[in-house]
């Protein structure tokens, strides 16, 4: 048992990674679903929708071989509509509340149908919007991520001109970095950013990272108002024995290297654990197995009625041929010449709900042990705690503290999207933007 | 089993359905295959002098995914050679005795051509004829087709002429492109026709191209109006239909209906409003002859449940209880229910009245999902939340009378009852 990469042809790594929703290949089989839709008053998948797409209005749009107008409406809402359009757990979202679902019936397939107006648009880089002229106004954006780039594009259309400070070398945040490669492909995500600043008046200063390359102080300096989207780090420490052996792996960091660095590239266990149930977990312990992992197991302390994860992300991880053991929690990590070798974990039952409203769990007293040589931690993720500690922000265990207005405690300084709520979807990060860029041109307009 | 054989005038079919004179009728080829597949008669395509044909020809209009939910053509009578035609004639009758054979006619403007025509089909041993006095494209700028059934007096002459000398029944075939189709009924009626059939074809532009700009069909950059048919056309052609068979005159000859047949169910409503026999065309240029089994399985499975045995006992029993606006019942009085187990919450029936009518149906928001109720004392009964609800049955209109008498306009004038106050 090891830790090795390249355990797969170049064949089956394209195959593992191919795109799992793949696109209508023709208008004519688009507009058989469009055709399908109601075209709903104050439709429910636009209040299910964090961004509020007029669903019925792009969809019947394409139906009316509007496309221009069908991605415009996609695109004003949410500027990430393409990528939401594959990573969105729509099945939650605006997908679940169609109103097929009450009838029965298989509900409109609308991400399918997002993508089919929004690919095009973005491929072709269609100029749907246009800035308004220069306000002479300067707003600095801390992140390329779902939350910076939407509220740079507001801000751009506005005519404020943005800077975007970056500290990786591409933009798309999350999406770029964080997201199963099946789902979205880094060539998308750059073409989406690419898009995005097609329009004019957003500039990014890549590898410029806040706390080390760029101060806040001197973004309020220089800026008329400061917008961080910094997001959230690494995976949440495990907090137990053996955590710091070799083989064990942080979620985040196996799924940006895989991005990063392509398959073949990236080693992976013969036996995997993966600790946690949210998206994340899901999308490493897939990918785990997609890179040649013999066996994969999930660990989750709680049980299927609590996991944060939706059915269908979970059908995906069972039908990768991924375990998953209910009701245990990591306790020890054992070692060989400082190598994985087993986990050991509590068995757990379920208690009077928590804070959080979720059933608490407590251990049974019993154990079990599970020959392994990674461990991959998904089990949510980190604030930049210190990071926001030492600008004097104002935050809760690391998450930046925000108003009704999206403004910080410090004046000029806006915040939004994971740094502010730990981490949800794209979506919501999208929408996130939206609100600190009203909020900020209000700001600078007051 | 319903007995769904049909008589009219004599020309006996296994069922009242007949292709109706066009493309699929235009030569042996096509009829034996339409015959095999059990259809009960076919219009020959109209027979006169020989013409030409352009291409292309038809044209359509699609809607929300279905297509040709309405159909024009510009082509032409039959273009093949009339001594072609007759002998194919003679040999689909000789080979499907049983089946009624009729042939449209389209002769020259002259008594003599008229006379020739006839009897050169005559010896086909064709059952009947049907006089196209409705072709609206082509035909009609040579002072035939449309332009002999638009005028009652030129349609008499011609019924006249050929009365003089058809020797099996002459069915006369009407126009819709006119204000009334019931002048020129009468006029053939009057001249002597036995019976009448309708509609012919409606003058149409189906679309303009939005590249090249030319209107449909394009024929080298140009287009010409084309004759409308298909699904689209049907109600047009029921209500020309009912003005035929309410009419004294010419309700005293059998009519065979034509217009957007499709289905058992379209069959079912032009018997009930008068016709004897059916005539298809688009439905089957869209899906081949294979229709034919539905059309009479459905229509015989229909009579069965509503104890209809013969065609007879059903044809025009609809047309009574179509009456004059006046003699409406105002008593009668229906307003909206919404079944909420049924609702499916997507609003359409809230927008449509709220937007266009009557602001009747109260939204109670809801988060993804919104309540809908009917507000009673403002619903007037018009029907619209129902025919917008994708949801069969979920909203369904429950009579409350304003009264228990019957009180029509006239009457509700002559009490000097209230009107509306709002």
């Amino acid at each position: 048992m090891s830790i090795v990469n390249n355990r797969l042809t170049a064949e089956q790594y394209g195959e593992n990674f191919s795109d799992i929703h793949p696109p209508f290949e023709t208008r004519d089989a688009a507009l058989v679903e469009a055709n399908r839709c109601l075209f709903c008053y104050d439709a429910p998948c636009i209040k299910s929708c964090p961004t509020s797409i007029d669903i019925p209005k792009f969809i019947r749009q394409i139906t009316t071989d509007n496309p221009k107008g069908s991605a415009h409406t996609i695109l004003s809402a949410n500027i990430l509509g393409g990528g939401c359009s594959k990573v969105c757990p729509v099945e939650k979202l605006c997908e679940g509340s169609c109103v097929y679902n009450l009838m029965d019936e298989p509900p409109i397939p609308i991400a399918k149908l997002q993508r089919f107006s929004t690919e095009k648009a973005i491929a072709e880089k269609w100029p749907l919007f246009q800035r308004k002229p220069s306000t002479t106004k300067k707003v600095a954006v801390v992140g390329a991520g779902p939350a910076g780039l939407s509220c740079a594009h507001v801000l751009s259309r506005e005519g404020i001109d943005v800077t975007v400070y970056e500290k990786e070398s591409k933009g798309g945040g999350l999406m770029t970095y964080g997201i199963a490669a099946y789902k979205v492909t880094p060539q998308f995500c750059e073409d989406e950013v690419n898009f995005i600043t097609s329009l004019g008046g957003i500039a990014i200063n890549y590898n410029a990272e806040l706390g080390k390359t760029v101060s806040l102080a001197d973004l309020q300096q220089t800026y008329d108002a400061v917008y961080l989207g910094i997001g959230v780090g690494l995976a949440r420490q495990l907090d137990i024995p053996g955590e710091n052996l070799i083989g064990v792996e942080d979620a985040i960091r196996f799924i940006y290297d895989i991005r990063t660095n392509g398959y073949p590239a990236v080693p992976v266990g013969d036996k995997v654990a993966v600790i946690g149930l949210g998206m994340t977990a899901i999308d490493a312990a897939t990918q785990a197995k997609r890179l040649g992992a013999s066996e994969v197991t999930i660990i989750y302390r709680r049980t299927q009625a609590e996991m944060p994860c939706t059915e269908t992300e979970l059908n995906l991880a069972k039908l990768d041929g991924c375990r998953i053991i209910w009701l245990a929690a990591p306790q020890e990590i054992i070692g060989e010449n400082g190598r994985v070798t087993q986990l050991i974990c509590s068995l757990m039952h379920l208690g009077e709900p928590d804070a959080s409203g979720r059933r608490s769990t407590v251990e049974t007293g019993e154990t079990m042990t599970l020959d392994i040589d990674m461990v991959i931690k998904a089990a949510g993720q980190m604030p930049f705690e210190a990071l926001v500690n030492d600008n004097h922000l104002e935050n809760w265990k690391g998450k930046i503290t925000i108003n009704d207005a999206c403004a910080t405690n410090l004046r000029g300084v806006f915040a939004g999207g994971d740094c502010v709520n730990g981490g949800k979807e794209v979506v919501d990060a999208v929408q996130a933007g939206k609100d600190g860029a009203k909020a900020i041109l209000e700001y600078l307009n007051s | 089993m319903a007995d769904l054989s049909a008589n009219f005038l004599g020309i006996k079919s296994p069922n009242p359905y007949w292709l109706a004179s066009a493309p699929p009728t235009d030569k042996k080829y096509n009829v034996l295959r339409a015959f095999e597949a059990g259809w009960g008669g076919v219009v020959w395509k109209t027979l006169g002098s020989q013409i030409k044909n352009v291409s292309s020809r038809y044209s359509s209009v699609d809607y929300n995914g279905s297509r040709m939910m309405g159909f024009n053509n510009i082509e032409l009578i039959s273009d093949r050679p009339l001594a072609i035609n007759l002998r194919e004639i003679a040999e689909c009758v000789r080979l499907f005795p049983d089946r009624a054979m009729v042939v449209s006619l389209m002769a020259d403007n002259s008594r003599e051509k008229w006379h020739e025509l006839i009897g050169q089909v005559e010896d086909t041993g064709a059952h009947g004829l049907e006089l196209n006095f409705g072709c609206p494209h082509g035909m009609n700028e040579r002072g035939m087709g449309a332009a002999v059934g638009q005028d009652p007096e030129i349609a008499r002459m011609v019924v006249e002429w050929v009365m003089e000398k058809a020797t099996i029944p002459v069915i006369t075939k009407l126009t819709p492109n006119v204000h009334s189709v019931v002048p020129s009924g009468q006029a053939s009626v009057e001249g002597g026709t036995n019976g009448l059939s309708l509609i012919n074809t409606i003058q149409s532009i189906t679309g303009v191209d939005l590249d090249t700009l030319v209107p449909n069909p394009y024929v080298a950059g140009q287009s010409v109006f084309g004759g409308y048919c298909g699904p689209a056309i049907k109600p047009i052609a029921l209500k020309m239909l009912t003005t035929i068979s309410q009419d004294p005159i010419t309700s005293r000859v059998p009519v065979s209906g034509i217009g957007g047949i499709s289905t058992w169910k379209d069959a079912a409503e032009f018997l009930l409003l008068g016709a004897t026999t059916v005539q298809v065309c688009t439905a089957v240029m869209k899906h081949g002859f294979r229709i034919i089994e539905d059309l009479c399985e459905g229509l015989s499975n229909w009579m069965d449940e509503k104890g209809f045995k013969t065609l007879d006992e059903l044809i025009g029993k609809s047309v009574p209880t179509i009456t004059h606006w006046e003699d409406l019942d105002i008593n009668y009085h229906i307003v909206a229910k919404i079944n909420p187990d049924k609702c499916i919450h997507c609003g359409l029936c809230y927008i449509a009245c709220e937007d266009t009518s009557h602001q009747s149906i109260n939204l109670a928001y809801g988060k993804p999902y919104n309540t809908y109720s009917i507000i009673e004392e403002e619903c007037v009964g018009c029907n619209l939340c129902k025919l917008v609800c994708p949801v069969d049955n979920c909203i369904t209109m429950v009579e409350q009378r304003k009264g228990d008498e019957y009180v029509n306009w006239k009457e509700f004038q002559r009490r000097g009852l209230p009107l509306n106050d709002h």
